[in-house]
């Protein structure tokens, strides 16, 4: 084919399903771990040195052994390290929309809410190796969770709801921000607080009633709660039920906002 | 349908700031047409209304007889835009960008490839196919930025400042691709901040300023109204300056242009002789010459014709 016969107009394709346009976004953000795949190393060290640290200096002390502390730690440092790197999905939207690109995704014929979708899409990936990479180093280190495989899976599920709808917060934090800096600042002064005034270290008996009485109404509490119930195989419903309703409650409360910001002009 | 790009009135603010205040463009089908301007003229948010991205607060703006506004998805299927920042992602490499537009286009996989693959060749891009974009130069960046807004060809492609920050031979490649897409039939609007380069693509033009169309018409017909050439004499000292200007319009009748420069005399040419006449006249009545150049008047002439101030000025 000769170079001018490659510019010249010819019939456009049919404009691509949601479906397909989310799919390939998804693509899209696979191909950024291949590329850039330092991005998951710096989410995955802070985890494992917690993981390795928390059990080994900390285990003796809390819980009598280091083995018996880790079969309590390890499915809070699941829920920690997934929700920090929730803050990820703001950053990405960020820098995108801050170079141009969303102005190219905007101006082509497809469903406009794809680009966010297709972000989650691939964070969901990310956060399912992350996950297994943190449970194969617990079970190295000793962890022996009681509800075997299907438990792990189903408590890594839930972790991943709750983790999507909180990605939800942290997209409008992404397009109110002026850089990807300040929306890595931003939200982990909400999600500081979020994780560690919560039972993923330690049991919150020890804890003054104040501080209980936070703790205890901490949405990151009931799914930490929930994930080890998961894991051991002796979950409460209730703190499964609960992890639902406070995603239910960030989707239906966070994704309109989001959604709106996103249509707005820039 | 008459025109490829019909706006009237166009008024968009942000905050207290009017970006657009009352834009008229009839732009022409099959056309390379430039919008000419300094930062912050409202060329950016011009190119904007019309690629669906901003709404305008009132006017109306048609793209290929749409609505920009009720019509915005049928829009965006017939034009493509390449904004002033290379709107492709660094981390990608320059295959996968084009294949990932290719894709969001609607293309199948198989196909989104082979188009992806003969826009890489036809761009001289085959060899950085697999290399990230991060690693490109500004110039392959441009052309990658480019190549994306023609995986499907659109009816028009908007070109948002094409060669800024582009080196010289970067520039002329990019000159030379808009001459292509341009001759297989598709509009192209580019701004620009250089006249040369208007000159160079553009059949016709707009000179935007502060939001408004303030001259319009084919370069030619721009530079008739500031001279089809101009004399720059750069003096030693400035107090030479009335002296020379004096001398000068003595010789052109008028002509003399307004400049900004203390020891700058800028004057109209009918012809390229008056210039020598000129310098007679100078240097017999002892007016010492540093510099002088005889050419096509610069944006800032144009501007300052138009406006009678210069364009840096012009930004909000």
């Amino acid at each position: 084919m000769s170079h001018d016969e490659v510019l010249a107009i010819r019939t456009r394709p049919e404009p691509p399903s949601a479906q397909s346009a989310v799919f390939t976004l998804a693509w899209r953000a696979l191909l950024k771990i291949k590329h850039v795949p330092f991005q998951l190393f710096d989410v995955i060290v802070t985890p494992i040195m917690f993981t390795i640290l928390f059990t080994f200096i900390f285990g003796g002390a809390l819980a009598g052994t280091p083995r018996e502390y880790i079969q309590y730690l390890l499915p809070g440092i699941v829920v920690q390290t997934i929700l920090f790197i929730t803050v990820y999905t703001g950053v990405g939207l960020n820098g995108d929309i801050r170079k141009g690109l969303y102005d190219r995704f905007r101006s082509l014929p497809m469903w406009q809410p794809a680009p966010i979708f297709g972000a989650l899409a691939g964070d969901l990936i990310r956060y399912s190796v992350a996950s297994t990479i943190i449970i194969v180093i617990g079970l190295l280190l000793g962890f022996r969770p009681g509800g075997g495989v299907i438990g792990m899976i189903a408590a890594v599920g839930l972790v991943l709801v709750f983790a999507f709808s909180l990605s939800w917060l942290w997209i409008i934090v992404g397009m109110l921000v002026k850089s990807p800096e300040s929306v890595m600042t931003t939200s982990f002064i909400f999600l500081m607080p979020l994780t560690f005034a919560s039972n993923i270290f330690v049991n919150m008996g020890t804890m003054p009633p104040w501080l209980q009485a936070v703790v205890g109404r901490n949405p990151v509490t009931y799914l930490a709660n929930a994930s080890r119930g998961l894991m051991h195989g002796n979950a409460s419903a209730s703190d499964v039920a609960w992890v639902f309703v406070a995603s239910a409650i960030l989707v239906l409360v966070a994704s309109p906002i989001a959604m709106r910001l996103y249509r707005k002009e820039r | 349908m008459a025109y490829a790009i019909e706006t009237a009135k166009l008024v968009k603010t942000f905050g207290a700031t009017r970006a657009l205040d009352g834009v008229d463009l009839r732009i022409r089908q099959g056309s390379v047409y430039g919008l000419l301007g300094p930062n912050g003229a409202g060329k950016t948010t011009t190119i904007r209304v019309l690629t669906t991205l901003l709404r305008p607060d009132s006017g109306s703006a048609t793209v290929l007889g749409l609505d920009v506004v009720r019509d915005a998805r049928a829009v965006r299927e017939k034009v493509s835009l390449t904004g002033q920042y290379a709107s492709v992602d660094e981390d990608l490499t320059g295959l996968e960008n084009l294949v990932l537009v290719g894709r969001l286009l609607g293309l199948p996989w198989k196909s989104a490839r082979r188009r992806a693959a003969e826009l890489l060749e036809a761009f001289d891009l085959t060899d950085a196919a697999g290399r990230q974009v991060v690693t490109y130069s500004g110039g392959m960046r441009r052309r990658i930025d480019i190549a994306a807004s023609l995986i499907a060809i659109p009816e028009i492609l908007f070109l948002d400042e094409p060669t800024s920050g582009l080196d010289p031979r970067s520039r002329n490649q990019v000159w030379e691709l808009v001459r292509r897409i341009a001759a297989e039939g598709t509009t192209v609007l580019l701004t620009t901040q250089y006249l040369d380069e208007a000159d160079r693509l553009a059949e016709r033009l707009a000179v935007i300023d502060h939001g408004r169309v303030i001259a319009e018409g084919t370069s030619a017909e721009l530079k008739a109204s500031v001279g089809s050439n101009s004399l720059h004499v750069r003096l030693v000292t400035a107090e030479q300056r009335a002296l020379a200007q004096e001398l000068t319009s003595r010789v052109l009748g008028d002509g003399i242009l307004p400049s900004t420069e203390p020891l700058e005399v800028t004057a109209r040419l009918k012809s390229a002789a008056q210039a020598a006449d000129v310098l007679k006249a100078l240097t017999d009545r002892g007016v010492e010459i540093a510099q002088f150049t005889v050419g096509n008047p610069s944006l800032d002439e144009v501007f300052l014709a138009l406006t009678g101030r210069p364009a840096e000025e012009a930004k909000p």
